[in-house]
């Protein structure tokens, strides 16, 4: 179970992470993007559900994230990711409640380069029974 | 001509076993239930079942493409509703559509439509950009 006193806190990733040409390029070839100068808007997932998985299984969070299902999704992008870019992902546990024994818990990413936000998103996740 | 209640074209997207391994590559979702049957069929699901990440991958390049390109999607959302069955040896259809919901100061609200085997796979599905 997620630990209560979690919710409502951020928490900074463990690392600045670069994106390189060739992971667009991969993320691109799979949906037939032929523009490969920016990222495609969900190619920011590939970033954070790595992220939200190294935050939220620590102890002190405690979630299983064997049992995870992804329920909904959504971006905000202010700007697209390049080549390049040099990110850092700070993750805020929104929303946490328990319904007929799921875990349902609301994150917020917030995907910054340097002190530029450059794109926020929301993930949904529930912990099955 | 754009307003409020104009239908877009719809598009088809194809998404076999092949897919669903290079996408794992790309996001780094190696999640077993979208790459192996067995396992998949273990947990209760009928099948191998595809990203969600992915169906909603793909509905983003229908947006990107109407936009004019990935860069003019600012806010893109989805509920996952029904799983995407992706049958080895078979290509499934993802059946995109959308419809013009709002305009305001040059920005375009879609709703958007995903159905799989004719079954809606995506909720509350929209997205907002500028052309």
């Amino acid at each position: 179970m997620l630990n209560p006193d979690s919710v409502g806190r951020t928490f900074a990733g463990t690392d600045v992470i670069t994106i390189s040409q060739s992971e667009i390029d991969a993320f691109c070839a799979v949906i037939g993007e032929s523009d490969t100068t920016i990222a495609p808007p969900t190619f920011s997932i590939r970033i954070t559900l790595s992220q939200y998985e190294s935050i939220l299984t620590q102890p002190e969070i405690g979630l299983d994230w064997s049992r995870l299902v992804h329920g909904d999704q959504k971006f905000e992008i202010i700007e697209p990711i390049k080549a390049g870019d040099a990110l850092t992902c700070a993750a805020t546990i929104e929303n946490y409640r328990v319904a007929a024994g799921n875990e349902i818990v609301t994150v917020r990413s917030d995907l910054h380069r340097g002190a530029d936000l450059v794109i926020s998103s929301w993930s949904t996740l529930v912990v099955r029974a | 001509m754009i307003e409020v209640g104009t239908v877009l074209p719809e598009q088809i997207f194809f998404i076999d076993r092949a897919m669903l391994k290079n996408y794992a590559d790309a996001s780094g979702d190696q999640n077993p239930i979208h790459q192996n049957e067995e396992f998949a069929v273990s947990v209760g699901l009928p099948n191998v079942i595809a990203h969600g990440m992915l169906t909603m991958a793909l509905v983003g390049k229908y947006v990107s493409d109407f936009a004019g390109g990935a860069g003019q999607v600012l806010e893109f959302g989805a509920r996952f509703t029904k799983p995407v069955i992706v049958a080895a040896g078979e290509k499934v259809d993802l059946t995109v559509s959308a419809t013009v919901s709002e305009i305001v100061d040059g920005k375009i609200s879609l709703t958007l439509s995903a159905t799989s085997a004719g079954v809606k796979v995506l909720g509350m599905a929209k997205a907002v950009v500028q052309k």
